[in-house]
């Protein structure tokens, strides 16, 4: 996890010096030339992903022109703290679903509202969105507290992929992408989430929201996706009659 | 109302429960005027499912009168006589589009817990334990029926409750199970198990121009039942089942053999033993008597099918024998939305009356006696009906 940090942070010190990504430096340019790639090229690798940030790599992407980027320098001294408490530990999960009889463009449409997501994303309370980049991530937590963040769009290729990252001031740093793709057997939907869960007394609330099996979660939230897109409502027995004792 | 509740290993109750309601725009309400009991119910009785919980209404074999309608259910009206499929199917993925109603993608909410020990989830199923949804069952006064719009067969008028009560799994899963047989013209069909769906299974081959019938049992009203049906029989607490096959074929062996017991079976001599004790401490989780035996009985090149219900893990299969002599298996809970109305049309040309499987007709009320006669035998009982409403 060392190495990823590092390499995450010499990519975030990258872009927010705004340098040329395609300028001859160390190996791991080439890994965001490549990245930087297959990510505009549309073909996206995410195994290719493995072992590194996504938060780093998106953030390389984006370049110069995101206004958050002032911090970003800040954010890599924060890492350079987490990184030496051993508190650097990202989980990413990926999972991807074929959904049938609905287009790229519908399911992209769908999900580029960010205020659908709650639907059939259990463990989001709201999104709101502020503008056509940004908007505002109210999850639940334990014990009647939430978690919250903003995002910011990173990437948003029409019909194709969205990319999004949380901006500073998060309470957890989290990113994720989604990206729909036409096959012969229906649209694949395939999402990726990342987050680094905060040290201190935070870390088992963030657990909670995020799923204690971040895998099962997410596969459970896209299920919901595919049913509420294919059967046009997410099955439930919540509310039926039993014999509960 | 009132409902069958689940509500341990060997009890099962009549509780007073809120009435249902709708949950989605695609349910309905069905008001049961007659519900079954299930051989597959006696897996849930017989406490052989660790997703059931205390309180969970049973029954998957129902039908009614359509009494609530969600917003989005339009091609069925309040008062309408319906059936309903056991198996509950969204009609719009991948499987349904397919044919293959019982491996709908969109209606089990719990597919994760069979996700981790099948790989993909089944469709849900009424009254079938959590890990199939979890959702409450018919064996009650009033169901919900998801997916409703695909989900709920309108019945013709002139037909019994007890002459199409079965479409909603038995007689479906038999008729299934002879045509995964693959039955070619001067076939011999052994089925395993005479109990309702294997008696379905029996008059189905037939229907499917088989030419000879075996059924296997120990139950003497049940074998009697299957001889009525046009078969031959075998009690397989009498004679060695597989030199008894073999010799009523020439030496062939059947061309495709059923395995209608399924999980529970009853194991002769050692190995019965050995199986049971491998269920006790978990070792396995299912009885795979049957199905070794019939693999083994099977001619070469012939087809296994196995309409009886298995939920885990079996152990000792003859897959020497399934492999060398070019076997082919074919399985699956019923696709009963693709049956009705082939089945139902069999039923009002009147080549066969579904009615002839019953033995008992109870009030609801008698519920747990029921189960108790099932599961034993007791006093001639092949197949109970329930009927709520009706005075205990």
């Amino acid at each position: 996890m060392l190495k990823t940090n590092q390499e995450a942070i010499e990519m975030e010190l990258t872009s927010s010096s705004n340098s040329d990504l395609q300028s001859d430096r160390s190996g791991n340019i080439s890994d965001t030339e490549r990245w930087g790639s297959l990510i505009t090229g549309g073909a996206l690798v995410l195994t290719g992903l493995s072992q590194r940030s996504l938060r780093g790599a998106l953030l390389a992407l984006a370049g110069g022109g995101l206004a958050y980027h002032g911090a970003t320098g800040q954010k890599s001294l924060q890492d350079k703290v987490t990184e030496a408490t051993g508190l650097d530990k990202n989980i990413r999960v990926e999972k991807t679903v074929t959904i049938q009889n609905k287009s790229p463009e519908e399911l992209y449409r769908f999900w580029h509202d960010f205020e659908n997501l709650p639907t059939f994303m259990k463990h989001l309370k709201s999104v709101t969105i502020i503008d056509e980049t940004r908007s505002h991530w109210v999850a639940n937590a334990p014990l009647d507290t939430s978690v919250e963040w903003d995002a910011q769009i990173v990437t948003d290729r029409e019909n194709e992929l969205i990319t999004w990252t949380s901006v500073e001031g998060a309470d957890v740093d989290n990113s994720g992408m989604v990206r729909f793709k036409s096959t012969d057997r229906g649209t694949e939907v395939k999402v990726v989430i990342e987050y680094s869960p905060p040290g201190g007394g935070l870390t088992a609330a963030i657990a909670k929201v995020f799923g204690e099996e971040p895998e099962q979660q997410l596969g459970d939230d896209l299920r919901r996706f595919k049913m509420l897109m294919e059967a046009g409502e997410i099955a439930t027995t919540e509310g039926q009659p039993s014999g509960h004792k | 109302m009132k409902a069958v509740c689940w509500q341990g290993t060997n009890n099962v109750q009549v509780e007073t429960v809120p009435d249902p309601k709708i949950l989605n725009p695609r349910d309905a309400i069905v008001k049961i005027t007659t519900t079954a009991i299930c051989g597959s119910d006696l897996h849930l009785y017989n406490g052989f499912n660790p997703t059931m919980q205390k309180g969970d209404i049973l029954g998957h074999e129902f039908m009614g009168e359509v009494v609530e309608l969600g917003s989005a259910v339009k091609n069925v009206k309040i008062g309408d006589r319906v059936v309903v499929p056991f198996t509950i199917s969204c009609g719009s993925c991948f499987f349904c589009n397919r044919d293959l109603w019982s491996l709908c993608d969109n209606s089990n909410p719990n597919a994760w817990m069979v996700e981790k020990v099948m790989g993909h989830s089944p469709s849900g199923l009424f009254g079938y334990s959590h890990m199939t949804g979890g959702y409450a069952g018919g064996q009650a006064e009033y169901a919900r029926v998801p997916f409703a719009d695909v989900g709920l067969f309108k019945i013709p008028d002139g037909l019994t409750d007890e002459q199409v009560v079965f479409l909603t799994d038995i007689f479906p899963t038999g008729y299934m199970a002879a045509e995964n047989c693959d039955i070619q013209p001067g076939d011999t069909v052994a089925i395993w198990g005479c109990g309702p769906v294997g008696q379905f299974a029996i008059r189905s081959a037939f229907m499917l121009g088989a030419d000879r019938v075996i059924a296997i049992d120990r139950v003497p009203e049940r074998l009697q039942m299957a001889k009525d049906g046009g078969a031959e029989i075998l009690n397989y607490e009498e004679i060695e089942v597989g030199d008894a096959l073999k010799e009523m074929t020439g030496g062939r062996g059947p061309d495709s053999v059923m395995d209608a017991v399924g999980m529970e079976a009853h194991g002769m001599g050692l190995e019965g033993f050995y199986d049971k004790a491998m269920q006790a401490v978990k070792l396995e989780t299912d009885r795979p008597n049957v199905l070794r035996q019939a693999i083994v009985a099977c001619r070469k090149g012939g087809t296994v099918s196995v309409p009886g219900v298995y939920t885990g893990f079996v152990d000792k299969m003859p897959m020497g024998a399934f492999m060398n002599k070019g076997l082919t298996m074919k399985t699956g809970q019923t696709h009963v939305h693709r049956y009705l109305q082939p089945l139902v049309d069999r039923v009002q040309k009147g080549e066969i009356d579904p009615s002839f499987v019953i033995t008992h007709s109870l009030p609801l009320e008698q519920a747990p006696h029921g189960y108790e006669i099932f599961k034993h035998k007791k006093d001639n009982c092949i197949k109970i009906v329930l009927k709520p409403g009706q005075a205990a």
